[in-house]
């Protein structure tokens, strides 16, 4: 509250006294009625240097998620650049790890913030704030001239991927800032000393699991067994190798028998096989840092992760230890998608609260994210690949993130994902309790996808989940 | 008189008005918003939420994991009171009377008693960590580490959805058994000594000390631990969400309707939805509550 009056010590007890019961009986729990509306009023002209009008007097309140990546980069990279620019604009930087339990009473309360960096495990659901219209359109942003160019516009300076799975109802409303890159990950050292080589078919990496188990050095694989949302990845990233990317579109879009389609069978089939006779031992009460630190002692050879994996175990990994990745192999060959075909999509979601006192100042601030300078510098920081075209030329890489960038490179518009899991939170939950249960074998192939159609069927049907398509 | 009477009912009512206004404000509210929410749609970031009856009571009778949760607050219900008032009340007669010679605790009865409240002191989340690295499946765990020395295969404690509702369970018990060995203490210290010297000196052994003084006499005590811990077992969420995976998993198989609740709330977005899971969960518990009382109705024993 920067404007509270003063008030005396008789005007508040007066003021208490006042209060009727049933003001405070209403003001208690239910959705607070809705402030005046002070967004609207934004009478700052625009230009090329001020394209969204702000006020340059006005403060701008930041809310960063304090996870893997840290607040660090915001307050020594994004908010000096800002400030360099719009000097006399108040930044007032704050960092959670949970972003709900902080937030959320505030877009209830309609005081949201102006800029907010919603990720973590405890992000608020993006539906939602479609939904009630919380989310402010940012097609501005891409239509206005990029920091570093006045002849550019911003849209052009950041893949498409962006704009797409940052489109909630036909609006591009949320801002992902670092490339996810998934693969599996291991580390070149072990490969190397091991004579193994990265497979590239399903039959060489079964081959090599195989190797890797008599070896007796390490167990072949392993995955984040309390979160299997990361071995759903690769599992429906090689059915979209071997269906083509519309297996995805179809689950996503909540399609009839989508779950069950064939190239689905084969792929979880497949990973079950892999469950029954190589996993680590114990990997299903493991979580990922357990799992990854597992693989730092060279206990594993194998997991699936992401782009994010080497920033997050920069502690715990062995100074040549030499992260690497590779592809999902092909599966056959009658695969509709070719080698290196990667699943990737841009995370770390950035957004806008339309009704926050200052959204100009909180599309301003993205601009400035999107600088070259910013996007280059972050992610040298922590070690990751920014969505930002040609952030990270000339810029020093570490063994993985090269190996991932390089990855990225090599797949060109081979490029798959998903969104089901950010649409639909319900379905997510099931699909994790199902893929433990599946590399557990407790489910068996047919029975797991069973359940999942019924999941996402039930969804279909909920007339009080909003529907999206892509 | 009568005016007397009159200011004297005025000045206590007058005392009286605060905590109550400040009851209905803070207890009875909440409450009444909950049901009120609870025929909404709110997502939690509208102002506007939109009244939509009971949609969401019809909703929760086909919400399948909804009813795994119910499944597993019944059977808490019935197990946790039954098997932390029965080892409660083995300890603490070994405690107070068990002793060799009928009148006094076993050897080493203090340092026990301290033993036994422990895991009492400890916050209900430092007791869940702990137990996940207890717990944990591979050779760093405490149980499963002897284990695989012994040659016997890791037993997925946490990550078996047969097993884990089961250490679910045993974290409970291990975290309650302590308060009630205190409450069965003081219950037992109420009884004179003479009946129990009476009673040996007739040539009653220990069970039979037990079972014809200790529990008779404690039988009132014993109707307050289970409607505690009955409590305790309708309205478990801490231990659930911090301790298990995916927080009531793996595989829905320890989830329970506070957690449930929790879920719909912060990780659905489905405020509206999770008021009325939590309307569900108030008839339940005032039901148990009107229950307990009138089962546990009977006549103290003088003495």
């Amino acid at each position: 509250m920067p404007n509270t009056p003063h008030i005396s010590r008789r005007e508040l007890l007066r003021g208490a006294a006042l209060v009727p019961v049933a003001g405070a009986l209403a003001a208690c729990a239910t959705p607070a009625a809705k402030p005046t509306a002070s967004s609207s009023a934004a009478p700052v002209a625009t230009s090329a240097a001020n394209p969204f009008g702000m006020a340059d007097n006005k403060p701008l309140e930041v809310w960063i998620f304090d996870g893997g990546f840290g607040q660090d980069y915001a307050k020594n990279i994004h908010q000096p650049l800002f400030k360099a620019k719009h000097p006399n604009v108040e930044i007032k930087h704050n960092a959670t790890k949970e972003v709900t339990k902080v937030l959320q009473p505030r877009f209830a309360g309609g005081n949201p913030p102006d800029v907010i960096d919603n990720s973590g495990a405890n992000a608020m659901d993006f539906g939602a704030l479609a939904q009630d219209g919380q989310l402010q359109d940012l097609t501005p942003l891409l239509d206005a001239p990029s920091w570093d160019d006045p002849n550019t516009k911003v849209r052009d300076t950041i893949d498409q991927a962006v704009i797409d799975l940052g489109t909630y109802d036909g609006t591009f409303s949320v801002l992902g800032y670092v490339n996810y890159i998934f693969g599996i990950w291991y580390s070149q050292k072990a490969f190397r000393e091991n004579g193994w080589e990265a497979p590239k078919t399903w039959d060489e990496f079964l081959k090599l699991c195989e190797t890797i188990k008599k070896s007796g050095k390490m167990a072949p694989f392993t995955y984040a067994g309390k979160f299997p949302q990361y071995l759903y990845e690769p599992l429906l990233t090689m059915a979209a190798k071997i269906g083509g990317a519309e297996v995805l579109v179809n689950i996503d879009n909540l399609e009839d028998g989508a779950w069950k389609s064939e190239a689905m069978k084969t792929s979880t089939t497949a990973w079950a096989e892999i469950g029954a006779k190589y996993l680590m031992e114990g990997t299903a009460g493991l979580d990922h840092v357990q799992t990854q630190t597992a693989q730092n002692k060279y206990k594993v050879a194998m997991l699936p992760s992401g782009s994010w994996l080497e920033n997050e175990q920069k502690t715990t990994t062995p100074a040549d230890f030499e992260y690497g990745m590779f592809p999902i192999p092909d599966f056959g060959s009658s695969d509709k998608l070719p080698y290196g075909t990667l699943h990737s999509q841009p995370s770390e979601n950035f957004i806008v609260p339309s009704k926050s006192p200052n959204p100009q100042g909180g599309m301003e601030y993205l601009r400035a994210m999107l600088s070259k300078k910013a996007a280059g510098d972050f992610s040298e920081l922590v070690k990751t690949v920014s969505v930002v075209k040609g952030a990270g030329e000339g810029r020093q890489l570490s063994p993985g993130a090269e190996s991932a960038t390089k990855a990225f490179a090599a797949a060109g518009t081979n490029v798959v994902y998903y969104r089901w899991q950010t649409w639909y939170a319900q379905l997510k939950d099931e699909a994790i309790a199902a893929t433990g249960e599946l590399m557990t074998g407790g489910l068996k192939p047919d029975a797991y996808l069973e359940r999942l159609q019924k999941k996402a069927d039930e969804i279909k049907n909920d007339s009080s989940i909003k529907k999206y398509k892509r | 008189m009568i005016f007397n009477r009159y200011r004297r009912g005025l000045f206590i009512t007058s005392f009286l008005a605060a905590p109550v206004i400040l009851y209905l404000v803070y207890v009875i509210s909440p409450y009444i918003q909950a049901f009120y929410i609870a025929m909404t749609d709110w997502r939690g970031v509208t102002a506007t939420p939109t009244f939509i009856g009971l949609d969401n009571f019809k909703r929760l009778f086909s919400d399948g994991t909804f009813w795994k949760a119910v499944t597993h607050n019944g059977a808490l219900l019935v197990l946790l009171p039954l098997i932390t008032i029965v080892i409660a009340l083995f300890f603490a007669f070994l405690l107070n009377v068990g002793g060799a010679q009928g009148t006094s605790g076993i050897r080493g009865s203090k340092f026990y008693r301290v033993v036994f409240f422990f895991p009492q002191v400890l916050a209900v989340a430092v007791v869940a960590v702990l137990f996940q690295q207890v717990f944990r499946p591979d050779g760093s765990g405490m149980l499963n580490g002897p284990l695989m020395a012994l040659g016997v295969r890791p037993i997925g404690f946490l990550s078996d959805p047969d097993v884990a509702f089961w250490s679910v369970l045993g974290v409970m018990v291990w975290q309650a058994v302590g308060f009630y060995v205190v409450l069965f203490s003081a219950g037992l210290a109420s009884i004179p000594r003479d009946m129990f010297e009476a009673a040996q000196i007739d040539g009653a052994g220990r069970v039979s000390l037990f079972f014809r003084i200790t529990l008779p006499l404690l039988w009132d005590t014993v109707q307050v631990a289970w409607v505690y811990l009955g409590i305790l077992a309708l309205d478990v969420f801490a231990i659930v969400w911090v301790m298990t995976d995916q927080h009531g998993g793996p595989d829905w198989s320890t989830t329970v309707m506070a957690a449930e609740i929790y879920r719909n709330a912060f990780q659905y977005f489905r405020f509206g939805y999770a008021s009325a899971l939590g309307v569900i969960m108030f008839f339940f518990t005032v039901g148990f509550a009107i229950l307990s009382l009138r089962l546990s109705r009977r006549e103290r024993i003088e003495y």
